[in-house]
Formats: C-alpha cells, structure tokens, sequence
C-alpha cells in the first residue's frame, strides 16, 4: 500500500443555490500524478480552493501526510507544503523571472536589503534541477507563456512545495509547450513530489496521470487506476451518460465559392501590422478551420471580416460582393454569422434576458421592431422558439445571461447566430471552457450547417477540435498562412510544428 | 423552481437597498439632533406632519422635487447609456437661459405657440451644451466626466455674462430710490410663456388649496418626462441600444450597433431633460433669469438619481423624498426658531447618498459570496 500523502474526507460546501462539494472524500498517493477531471461546475476547483485554504468547508476533514489539519488560508497551505500553480499566472509582467520568483519570500541581506545573488543562485539552482533553460534575469513580459508557467512551477517549488496542484495547465500551451509540461511533470514525480492535475482534457489524463478522480455535481463518481480504464469511461462517469466521441461527417461536397479574402491586411489594437497578406477562399458545404496558437491575427482577422476592424488594405468578397470595411450591422445583413471567440465581451450582454440577448444584432428589424417600439409579442416567441430548439437551461426566457452556465450562454450565442439561415458562420473558439456535452452540441451544431450547404470559417486553439471538424486547415503563424493541410493526410504534430513557425522541422517531418 | 424563489429574494433585497439606507439615515439624524440637545421624534414629527401632512405642504414638496425629477433623469439616463454626466448643473443653466430669453423676446407670440416654444427651447438648450461632451467621448474617446465639468463652469460664466447684458431696464421705483439691481436678473418673460400654478386647476376643480403655493404644470412636464424616459429605455429599439452600449460596448458594436451614435444620442436626451428645469423655476415660477436662482439642482440630480437607482421611477421618489426633506427642515428650522439649522437636512441627504452607496455595494458583495459557484 502507497504512503498516502493527502487524504480529504467527506469534504462539504454548500452555496446557497448550489452544494459544490457534497460529500466529496479525495486521496492522493505519495509521488504520483493524480489527475481530478470533471466537467465545469463539477465542484474540482472547489475542492482544490478548499484545500489551499480559499474556502473552508462545511464539514469533512483534511489529512496531510496522515495528520489532520486545518487551513485556514493559502499562507497556511504553503506552510503545509501545498503547491498552487493557477490556470492564470500570477505573474509581475515588468518584474524579472527572479524577482518573480522571491515575491514575498525575499532572502535579506542585513535584515534589510535583498539578497540578490543569493537569490539568483537558488532559482537558477531550481531550474537547473528541473532541467529548465530559464534566463533568471528575463523581465516576464519578454517570455512565451510555456516559459511563464516554468516560472510558475519554479515558484512553488521555492516555496517548498510537495504537493502541486495545477489547475488545468495546458489550457494555454501549444501541443509541443504540453509535450515539455508533461516531461517536467513527470521529472518532478521522479523527485518525490505529488502532483494534482485539474483538466478536463481526457488524452491528457491518459498521457500522464497513475490515478484519476472523477466528479460529477460535486461529487465524486469515481477513482481508477489510469491504465485500467478508457477515455470513454471517463467521458461517460463525466457526463452521466454515454458520449459519441468519433464525430460522424458526410463526406466533403464544396459547392460555389461564398468566402473570398485576397491579399488582407490589418494591423492590432497596438497599431502593429496583425493580419499580413493572408488570402483564402471558402467554399459552401466546406470548413475551413484556422490552427494557431492564440495573437498571431486570428482574432483581427475575424475582426476585419465581421467588420470591427478595418482592413489596410486587400478585398473581402461575399459571392462575389465586396463587402470590405462595411459596418458590422451591413455585414451583419449580408448573412455572416460570428460565434465570437471572446464570448463575456462580445457574445453575451450579460445584463440582459435571454430573450433581449436572442434579438442582439437584428433588433432594429422587423418582426423584433416596429415603427418606434420593440414588439415584445415577437421577442418573446422568438425567445421561447430557440430555447425549446436549442434546449437552452434553464429554459425562462427572462433570466439575465449573466445566472447562465457557460456552456448556456454559449447555446445563446450559437441560437442567435444561426437564426436566419447565414450564408457564411465565423465561430472562434465555439467551444472553449464549454463541459462535454456542450462542445458535442456545438460540434454538432456546426457540421449541421456545413451538411445545409454554409460555408464555416473556424477557428479555434484546440487541435483535436480543428482536426475532427475541418475539411481544410490553414494554419496562421505572425499574421500570414503557413501552410494549407487536408485533415486526412495532417497530425497534430505537424500542425503543431507549423503553428509555432517551425518551418524547417515542417519539412523533417514530412520527409518522415 | 426552488432556485428562481432564493435568487428573486435578493433580486428584492437590492433594489430597497435605498429605502434601508434612507432608515439608516434617518437614525443617524436622530443622533445628531440628540447632539444638539433637540428632540428627534419632535423634529422628525414636525418635519413630516408639515411636509406630507397637508395639501400645501404636498405642493411645496413636489415643487421642489419637480426640478429635481429633470436633473435626476438627466443623470440616469446617461448613465444607462454607461456615461456620467454630471454637467447637468450647465445643461441645466444654459436650457433656462435660452427658454428665458425666448419667453421675454417673443412677447407678442400667443401662449399655444409660446409655451411649446419655450419648452422645446429649455430642452434643445440643455441638448445642445450636453452634444459637445457626447461628441468629443464619441469622437475622440475624451471623457465624459472632465468636459462635462469644464462645460459647466463655461455654462455659469456664459450666463453670467448673457444676465448683464440682457439685465432688466430700472423699474420706476429703483429709479426713484437711486438703486441699482442687488442680484442681477433679466426682464420677465410674457405672461403667455408663464404655466398655470396648480391652484388654478385645484380652483377650477372645487378643491381648497393655498393660492400662493408655488407647485405648478411643470411638475406634470416631469412626470411625462419620466415617464417617457421609461418608454424610451425599456420599450424602444433606441433604448435597447443605448443600455446595450452602457453594459457592453464591446458586445454592442458585434450587433451591429453604432456605440459613437448612440452616446451622442444619449447625452443628448439626457442634457434635453436637465434644460427643461426652466419650465419650472423660469415658467412656473420666478418668470425671469435671477442670477443663483438654482445653482446646485444639477448637482443634486446626482444624488437623487444614485437613491433613484438610475430608474425613471426610482428618481421620481427620490426626488419627491429629496422635496420632503427640503421643505420639511425648512419647517422645522421655523419651528424651533433656528434651533435646529436647515444644514441638518443637507446632513441629512448626504448621510443618505453614503448609505446608498455603502448598502448597496454591501448587498452586492453579499449576493456575490453567496452566489459563488466555482
């Protein structure tokens, strides 16, 4: 039997409208890679916030190597040796990789002054140990996300740690960035350390974790050894019920051209050029999907397309009309359709209805406005209509967007969208942070309107969505596309490569 | 559904957040009067009793709540729209000035044509000094808040300046005592510009109600105002671009609404409303320009449309509220023959605004924590 390094039992949280925690009794083995999976709301960050002391709970009781304690807050949780890398660093950007590091553990010279050789010896010492090439003098600011998060790891480890908790840490990382997270993680194992992994990615799970804990509505449905279960038992203890995973697709039949883009070009919010030339075409029947890592112009070319961007220059053709810096409500009427990747911001108003939020974009128009007023009898049939087709949750037309699950509003944003039948639907990130039974919706929302005919520009930062979905792939490195793949003949790995500008190792890897 | 019931149960508890405040500061009232060595429950009696107790206590509460309806919209309607217009004080000046102008210029206009005139010219007034800072946020992204101040010290200048130069001519009496205008004030406007005092309707209607009180048709002007700033929000396709802009700019420019448009618009109708308090000094009251004959009601629409929750119906109580306190201490400051001074009320009011604020913001962090889902 495997030392137990961290037990909880019967942990409870209520909220008021919710009970997050119910009953949840969690063991981590000494030295292994626990993944905790479960759909969003499933009560894992709860639970994890409870343990680095965020929230207390109701009832239930925490060991730590066999003796119980209780913590009250994270400064107590460090001193238990409890490690929190957070999915959003918690990073100074202008600070530098050192100074990031000591933040509140400063080593004193004197009492009074910082320690800075000494400090810099002992993170370069850490990194060294870990096997990481990190310039310790660095400003965050200057370093990519993947070198952000070692930061991340080193700092708990400076503090101690032994057990660490990463909270969905490749949300953010390219497929080699998981690659080199996975071999650290498991070099860290080597060292003694516990490791929890939070994610709801099941081929991480598999890649990576001993054991798995599955929650479903904050409680836990299941423990197993990793090797003896599957991805589809897993999906299925997440979501209560059986989940297709192949995603059925008729074969590819490209009609006329819908989506015409030459030589586009357009620069950032920082006035830097974003958008570099790029040139496409979109055929009806046919997705195009857009691999990339995130800020290398997919959002401005959204932008420019739906019309809240200016282009510098280049043409936007909609079946041969030029719709090139037309005003979004122009555009809007020309039948594009966008599924916004930014979904608090852009997608939702999160002070208004369900129904108000169905109406966004056409509220000007007839039957949803007549003469002067809005015509309520309309909005709210139309209202009504979606939800009941979209099966939206819960289903009161007057709750505001903001009491919605991601997952919900999401369905809001998809409903609205796709109302009045788009000759062309841009959706970025139609399923980012969404739980399994959302991301199936959505994906099947999307290859319904392919199957009708539509043409489908998406885009999106999860390779396996991109790969399943897409008929081609442009893929988009600084601005420009790379590289163009049919799905059949790509892998990740390819792709992969060529998001991150690798082109020579494109070229080793096709010769392999 | 069980979770609807607890969710409608703060939905109410944040929107009386006001009316607690308002007990809180009535408490805290009390323990300032007790200071002074006064009986609260005889001060608080007396100042009600006098102020809602009767009919010409009622006429002079909404009196004095009728501008404070205007420059309370003006800052609520603003506000849906995400902006924060506190250059009601300016809008409001200039509105009055104009309509004043045009009230004691076109005297020879007859009252069906004069009246409308003079009311359009008030809202168009406020309008237009309230377009400059809309188009400039719009435009060039400056805020809101330092050109709307900057534009009311303009405004009060700018009038200053109009006053003299259109100063009443001497009446016969000055002249004979050899004195000149104490507070500079222009000519009256005609009597086809002035609006019936409510006495005249109450008389024509058999009902006993003091000549002399001042309550006039203007306070049925901002009633219709309210209300037509209610219809406007809630039930036009205008408004659901305008609150569309003030919750999400971002989400409102990907329905295809224009967010520049909409902010002039905004500021706009929000200055309109905060001209038209010179329907109610100007027209129903003082029939001319005097110089400080109002300064500070614009501001006051701050307060009264933060207790108003920056709601037509919320700013009509609280300004109706905001009239109760100011009469009533004016009553009360008689009573104890200036025992308790009519400060007492402003300290009043504003032990009200702090509440506001901090009850509000109490409920909203309570609704937070126990709504936290993670």
């Amino acid at each position: 039997m495997p030392e137990i390094a961290l037990e909880m039992k019967n942990i409870t949280k209520r909220f008021p409208l919710v009970v997050a925690n119910d009953k949840v009794s969690f063991t981590v083995y000494k030295g292994e890679i626990h993944a905790l999976v479960g759909e969003n709301g499933a009560g894992k960050s709860t639970l994890m916030s409870i343990l680095y002391g965020l929230y207390q709970a109701d009832s239930g009781k925490i060991f730590i190597n066999g003796e119980k304690v209780s913590i009250a807050n994270p400064n107590v949780a460090i001193n238990l040796k409890i490690g929190m890398v957070h999915q959003h660093f918690m990073l100074v950007p202008p600070l530098t990789v050192t100074e990031n590091i000591i933040l509140g553990m400063e080593p004193k010279k004197n009492n009074i002054f910082i320690d800075m050789e000494n400090a810099t010896k002992r993170v370069e010492e850490l990194s060294k140990s870990m096997g990481f090439k990190i310039d310790s003098k660095a400003k965050i600011e200057n370093i990519s996300v993947g070198i952000q998060q070692r930061v991340e790891i080193i700092k708990v480890l400076y503090r101690g740690a032994e057990i660490l908790v990463m909270d969905e840490p490749t949300a953010v990382l390219t497929p080699q960035e998981v690659e080199d997270l996975f071999e650290i993680l498991r070099s860290l194992k080597k060292q003694g350390k516990t490791i929890i992994f939070i994610t709801h990615k099941l081929n991480e799970v598999k890649a990576l974790s001993d054991r798995v804990t599955v929650m479903r509505r904050g409680k836990v449905v299941g423990v197993k050894d990793t090797k003896d279960t599957n991805q589809e038992e897993i999906a299925s203890l997440m979501v209560g019920r059986k989940v297709i995973f192949d995603i059925e697709k008729k074969p590819h039949s490209p009609g006329k051209t819908a989506l015409k883009v030459e030589k586009l070009k357009a620069l950032s919010n920082k006035g830097l050029p974003a958008v570099k030339n790029i040139s496409f075409e979109i055929k009806e029947g046919e997705i195009l999907g857009f691999a990339g890592v995130e800020g290398n112009g997919q959002t401005e070319l959204v932008e420019v397309i739906t019309g809240l961007r200016p282009a510098s220059s280049g043409k936007i053709f909609l079946y041969d009309h030029d719709i090139t810096n037309y005003s979004p409500r122009s555009i809007r009427e020309d039948k594009i359709a966008h599924i916004p990747e930014d979904r608090k911001q852009r997608g939702i108003i999160s002070n208004y209805t369900v129904a108000e939020n169905l109406i966004l974009g056409s509220h000007y128009r007839s039957p949803f406005n007549k003469g002067l007023a809005l015509n309520f009898t309309a909005i709210n049939n139309h209202a009504n209509n979606l939800i009941k087709d979209f099966d939206i949750r819960p289903s009161d037309k007057d709750n505001f967007l903001k009491s919605l699950s991601g997952g919900n509003q999401q369905k809001v944003i998809v409903a609205r969208e796709l109302y009045g039948e788009p000759k062309l639907l841009i959706a970025a990130q139609p399923t980012r942070g969404l739980d399994v039974g959302s991301i199936e919706f959505v994906h099947q929302q999307i290859l319904n309107e392919r199957d009708k005919g539509k043409a489908i520009l998406l885009i999106s930062a999860d390779l396996e969505e991109i790969l399943s979905l897409s008929d081609r792939i442009a893929v988009i490195y600084e601005g420009e596309i790379v590289d163009v793949l049919d799905p059949k003949k790509t892998d990740e790995n390819e792709i992969g490569l060529l998001m991150t500008g690798s082109t020579a190792n494109k070229k080793l890897s096709k010769a392999k | 559904m069980k979770i609807n019931k607890k969710f409608d149960y703060f939905v109410i508890l944040e929107k009386i957040t006001p009316l607690i405040a308002v007990i809180f500061a009535l408490l805290v009232g009390a323990i300032v009067i007790m200071l002074i060595g006064e009986d609260p429950v005889f001060v608080y009696k007396t100042l009600f009793s006098n102020a809602i107790g009767n009919r010409d206590g009622w006429g002079n509460v909404l009196f004095r709540a009728t501008p404070l309806i205007f420059t309370g919209l003006t800052v609520a309607f603003a506000f849906r729209c995400g902006l924060f217009n506190i250059g009601g004080e300016g809008q409001m000046y200039i509105g009055t000035f104009l309509a004043t102008w045009v009230g004691f210029t076109f005297t020879n206009l007859p009252a069906f044509i004069l009246i409308p005139l003079c009311i359009l010219t008030a809202a168009a007034g406020g309008a237009l000094w309230a377009a400059v800072p809309g188009i400039l946020k719009a435009k060039t992204g400056v805020h809101e808040v330092i050109v709307t101040i900057m534009m009311n010290w303009i405004a009060a200048s700018l009038t200053f300046f109009l006053v003299l130069k259109f100063k009443a001519p001497p009446t016969e009496a000055m002249i004979e005592a050899g004195v000149k205008q104490m507070i500079p004030h222009t000519s009256e406007i005609a009597q086809a510009a002035r609006l019936p005092r409510l006495y005249s309707i109450f008389k024509f209607l058999n009902i006993d109600f003091p000549a002399y009180n001042q309550v006039n048709v203007s306070f049925f002007i901002a009633i219709g105002v309210a209300i037509l700033a209610y219809y406007i929000l809630w039930k036009t396709n205008l408004g659901y671009e305008i609150r569309a802009v003030g919750y999400s700019p971002l989400a409102a420019e990907y329905g295809g609404i224009s967010v520049a448009k909409n902010i002039i618009l905004a500021m706009v109708i929000s200055g309109a409303f905060a001209g038209l308090v010179g329907t109610n000094e100007i027209m129903g009251f003082k029939y001319r320009w005097r110089q400080e004959l109002f300064t500070g009601l614009g501001f006051n629409g701050i307060a009264v449309a933060l207790l108003g929750k920056n709601h037509p119906l919320g700013v009509v109580l609280a300004a109706i509220l905001f009239g109760i306190l100011n009469y009533g201490g004016a009553i009360v400051n008689i009573y104890t023959a200036g025992r308790i001074p009519r400060e007492l009320i402003m300290v009043l009011q504003a032990v009200i605004v702090i509440f506001v604020v901090i009850s509000d913001e109490v409920v909203k962090r309570l609704i937070r924590q126990r709504r936290k889902i993670l």
